[in-house]
């Protein structure tokens, strides 16, 4: 379970987070929706200990974040995958030896076993030819499949997506909310997405989380969320419609 | 002002972090070892050729002033004590540092830059570790390695000149040449490459490490790491030249 309380982070004069509150439960998936520069992604920093929040308190299963030591956190972030943006897979290693690089540093592993694990992984999200190929050599679909498959190649219980579709056409953008629609399914993970599409929040969520100046605006169903009053999230529903 | 402050705040953490890494697991001696011969295989031929060069310049420059005091049979010691005491060491470590410094620095900047340092830090891998400890060691153990063969090819530029001036042996020639060269020359000299290693690691890697503003910044971080690796190379060296004088006379 990850609780989000009162979170506040700034860049000098720059408030970026301003009271952030938030739950998520075991084995759900939230989305957070919000504008480019929004804060959506610091959040999800904050939460991994990339960043330190100014203020409030992030709790994962119970942990206090900010008051873990190196030893602690390393530790807890041992049970989360983290899907970056643009895959940030290791860029002078190939698919293989990305997947192998997080197995290998935190235990010895008969080299068997650990192209099985490997091979399995990619399996599950459908690029399992890539294993030989280097990041360089893939569209930006199969990469972000590939960032998927070593955010899960530690069997994590929480795994943070950042924009995990952003950039890519619509169909392979649909392919990927399938994939984590699916890891849900099969995995029971507990998800904190971020996006800016309100479709794709739509598909994948249970809860949908509005952020917007630095706060949590609205949170709940695509249902209430559709009935809030508040101006921004009545003018982010009328640009989609607009769209669609 | 605040700025630099706060830079040499930081670079001093991030060298008590190193000295700290030296004691925490994984030890990465495998992928130290593979950096330590990238560093000595990306640098061997331009130490090569600059010891080589160096080594030549230096007899034909000497040979016609020494000949006019009579000295001509002192040539292969001059250069001797000139190259291992100090020309050898300064120019293997400039050419390192604008060579492989750059590369560290670029390397960790473009890695910093497209997240791939954090993900390695949300996955508890220990970036540190694996990226800054182990190019700091490697060039620690590569520096008087290419030290020692970039005065190795000197010593041979110098007899290259020699031979075809005054048809010397190889043997006389390197007989002369080591006549005053005792340990109170090779291991100062020696110890000082490996803190010529350590200042262009650290200062590559730090300046690496902490890339920021997207590509610009990765190719200001190389620039940088170059332009302060080789300064404080010289500067150093000023200060180890002083310190040997001091201690061994």
């Amino acid at each position: 379970m990850i609780e989000i309380d009162q979170v506040y982070k700034a860049f000098g004069a720059q408030s970026v987070l301003n009271g952030v509150a938030l739950r998520v439960d075991a084995g759900e998936t939230v989305a957070i929706l919000g504008r480019s520069g929004s804060g959506k992604s610091v959040l999800l920093k904050c939460l991994v200990g990339l960043l330190r929040p100014d203020r409030g308190t992030i709790r994962i299963d119970g942990q206090e974040v900010t008051a873990l030591s190196a030893a602690q956190l390393d530790q807890l972030r041992r049970q989360i995958g983290y899907v970056f943006q643009n895959a940030a897979l290791y860029d002078s290693m190939t698919v293989e030896e990305n997947l192998a690089f997080h197995l290998t540093r935190h235990q010895s592993m008969a080299p068997d076993r650990l192209r099985q694990i490997i091979y399995e992984k990619l399996q599950t999200v459908g690029v399992e030819v890539a294993l030989h190929k280097y990041p360089s050599e893939l569209s930006g679909g199969m990469q972000k499949r590939v960032g998927i498959a070593r955010a899960l190649v530690l069997d994590p219980k929480i795994i943070l997506y950042d924009e995990p579709t952003s950039g890519l056409d619509p169909i392979t953008s649909r392919e990927i909310e399938d994939l984590m629609i699916e890891l849900k399914k099969r995995m029971g993970v507990t998800s904190l997405v971020i996006t800016h599409s309100l479709q794709s929040a739509r598909r994948i969520s249970d809860r949908i989380a509005v952020l917007y100046q630095g706060q949590i605006v609205a949170f709940g169903r695509f249902d209430e969320i559709a009935q809030s009053e508040h101006p921004f999230v009545q003018e982010y529903l009328a640009a989609v419609n607009l769209e669609g | 002002m605040r700025n630099w402050l706060e830079q040499i705040g930081q670079f001093m953490l991030f060298i008590g972090q190193f000295f700290r890494s030296l004691l925490r697991r994984p030890l990465d001696g495998l992928e130290t070892l593979r950096q330590t011969h990238e560093i000595g295989s990306k640098s061997l031929l331009l130490v090569g050729i600059s010891g080589l060069s160096i080594g030549m310049v230096l007899a034909m420059q000497t040979s016609s002033t020494l000949a006019r005091f009579g000295g001509r049979g002192l040539l292969p010691s001059m250069i001797a004590v000139a190259v291992l005491r100090e020309i050898g060491p300064i120019i293997t470590a400039l050419v390192v540092s604008g060579r492989v410094g750059a590369g560290i620095a670029a390397q960790l900047g473009s890695m910093r830059v497209t997240e791939q340092i954090d993900a390695m830090e949300v996955a508890a891998l220990y970036p540190f570790g694996y990226l800054v400890r182990t190019r700091i060691l490697a060039c620690l153990i590569a520096l008087p390695i290419l030290t020692i063969y970039a005065d190795f090819l000197a010593l041979m530029g110098g007899y290259v000149i020699m031979f075809f001036q005054q048809n010397i042996s190889l043997k006389l020639y390197f007989s002369s040449a080591i006549r005053f060269i005792d340990l109170q020359t090779v291991l100062p000299a020696v110890a000082k490459t490996a803190i010529f290693g350590f200042i262009i690691g650290s200062i590559a890697t730090f300046t690496g490490y902490y890339t920021r503003h997207g590509t610009r910044g990765v190719g200001q971080s190389a620039m940088i790491a170059v332009v302060l690796s080789s300064l404080f190379v010289i500067v150093a060296d000023v200060l180890l030249v002083k310190l040997t004088l001091i201690l061994f006379g």
